[in-house]
């Protein structure tokens, strides 16, 4: 017998999963006093009070129940309109829209909805650190991309192309990205949808900051033509609308790819919490031009920041969307994690090793703007005092 | 005066807080600090920024002593001037701190601060009652201010955020 129990009862492929990285230094940062936090992936904004309102009368108003599977029909509707509204795209919400438990959840449906064993899924890193493991649990083989920050960690179409072989069946891609921000161009995402054509893939188009896009519209993959049927796009309300807890995201796709989600959906997790999906019909009838304040607040904010990390040294391009800037830190000598330990040490200033989202994420930090223009300010005061002493 | 997108983007950011410091200023909306200075600068010319004020919380200060009155005051308009000479004779006392001409019921809304409530009382009952113009006043004083121009005053929103996710 193994005397060590852990590996007798937990499954192989759970065991064989990384700790996230992000644990070690929430720990860390979690103990100390006075720490100005720019490690957090969420927005600074409470949820806007006409979406916490509407969600409180659909408490007192007794609606506690479960709603239906696929979530709300109201909602699918809203969320079909809001789709064709703003990313002019076409989904029918009686088939093709499903309401989730987050983003994240339309993820791991996706990815246990299409993946065989062994079949071989593309991660373009850096990139949030959920997509990996959850290829893993679908039981699916992770085929790593990187993007380059000499690029921009812009898509690169030729990097993509040798990954693919027979067994490749899906792209992940994420745009605008955590954790560069970097917001893909139509010409990549024309570029990468050839690619899907001729090789027959599909695309798992994570769009959670679309919302949180400055320069410009949002270009979803699915409004690429040929697209709409080879996409499963995901989005959701925890950053545009600041929703996080909440947990609501939702999923579109063909009904085929749609009706195969649902049906884990369905068995995994019955439906959505009924009491977000009425904060969320409310955020999407009358919460735009609560998101268009925030937005600008936010492009605000990433237009000072990034300047000023520029400003300090440490080389940063300007980040199209999410509240993220990435800026390089390879020229201080440090590795991601030295650097990070350090200044959250010595400055009590907490940001992300960009090494946690991917080995190319190495030699940069993951820097979140989602912070009081007080907090900012003061963080790149001591920031500055950190690389001067280095 | 028609603004360009740079100067509608300071007056709100200066809205929400005057003393952002102009370096900051330029860099939220990607400027030189020479030429933001100076938009600024043409803005308060212009009278467009009228005037940079601070919110006072004076229920924090000990031995401040205050009321506030808002009064809904009926009139009779002018021909010629409408509603704006009997407006100017009111704002033009330094105890009243807004004149608005309204719809509805009345016709103009004035905000009164004075030291009590008999110093409004009599000013009320003395300058503004006695006013030609004035048909009939009805005084409300304020209890207690929960938030004004926007801003909350007991601020309850701090940030619950854990300290690092993904």
């Amino acid at each position: 017998m193994n005397p060590q129990t852990k590996k007798m009862y937990v499954s192989e492929t759970v065991a064989s999963l990384k700790p996230s990285g992000i644990r070690r230094f929430f720990d860390l940062a979690s103990s100390l006093d006075g720490v100005i936090s720019l490690g957090v992936g969420e927005p600074d904004f409470v949820t806007s009070w006409s979406i916490r309102e509407a969600s409180i009368l659909s408490l007192e108003q007794g609606y506690t129940s479960y709603t239906a599977n696929a979530g709300l029909l109201e909602l699918r509707q809203e969320i079909a309109a809001y789709l064709r509204r703003k990313f002019h795209v076409e989904y029918r919400p009686e088939t093709e829209i499903l309401v989730t438990v987050g983003a994240s959840q339309a993820i791991d449906l996706a990815l246990r909805a299409i993946v065989n064993p062994g079949d071989e899924v593309i991660v373009v890193e850096p990139s949030f650190v959920a997509y990996e493991p959850l290829v893993v649990l679908a039981g699916g083989t992770p085929v790593i991309v990187h993007a380059s920050g000499a690029d921009g960690f812009q898509l690169m179409p030729a990097h993509i192309e040798r990954a693919i072989t027979e067994r490749t069946k899906a792209v992940i891609i994420c745009s605008p990205n955590n954790p560069t921000g970097t917001v893909l161009s139509p010409a990549e995402l024309k570029a990468l949808a050839r690619l899907a054509e001729k090789h027959d893939l599909l695309v798992i188009a994570d769009e959670i900051y679309a919302e949180l896009t400055y320069e410009g519209e949002h270009t979803s993959i699915a409004a690429v033509p040929g697209m709409r049927e080879r996409t499963i796009l995901i989005s959701g309300f925890s950053k545009g609308f600041a929703m996080t807890g909440w947990r609501l995201g939702f999923a579109a796709a063909p009904e085929e790819l749609l009706q195969a989600m649902l049906k884990i959906h369905q068995y995994a997790m019955m439906c959505a919490p009924t009491m977000a999906q009425y904060g969320a019909l409310e955020a999407l009838r009358n919460g735009e031009h609560e998101v268009e304040q925030m937005r600008n607040s936010y492009r605000r904010r990433r237009n000072y920041f990034v300047a000023s990390l520029n400003e300090i040294g440490l080389p940063c391009h300007l980040p199209g969307g999410a509240f993220y800037a990435f800026p390089s830190i390879r020229h201080t000598g440090l590795t991601s994690e030295q650097f990070a330990e350090r200044l959250l040490l010595e400055e009590k200033v907490a940001v992300v090793p960009g090494n946690v989202f991917g080995t190319s994420g190495e030699g940069y930090i993951r820097c979140s703007y989602a912070s009081s223009l007080e907090q900012l300010q003061e963080a790149i005061k001591r920031m500055k005092r950190f690389l001067e002493r280095l | 005066m028609k603004l360009s997108d740079k100067e509608l983007e300071i007056i709100e950011i200066l809205e929400k807080d005057a003393r952002t410091p102009i370096d900051v200023l330029a860099k939220m909306i990607d400027l030189p600090v020479e030429e933001t200075e100076a938009l600024v600068h043409k803005l308060e010319e212009a009278n467009v920024i009228v005037q940079y004020t601070t919110l006072v919380d004076w229920r924090k200060v000990d031995g401040h002593e205050g009321v506030t009155a808002m009064i809904d005051v009926k009139v009779t308009p002018k021909r010629g001037v409408g509603f704006d000479e009997v407006a100017e004779r009111i704002y033009r006392f330094p105890e009243v701190k807004s004149v608005y001409l309204m719809s509805g019921a009345y016709d103009l809304s004035v905000v009164i601060e004075g030291r009590s409530m008999a110093e409004v009382a009599q000013f009320v009952s003395e300058k503004l009652s006695t006013l030609d113009s004035v048909i009939s006043t009805t005084t409300h004083f304020i209890l207690k201010k929960y938030k004004h121009d926007g801003t909350i005053f007991d601020k309850g929103d701090q940030d619950r955020r854990i300290v690092v996710a993904p």
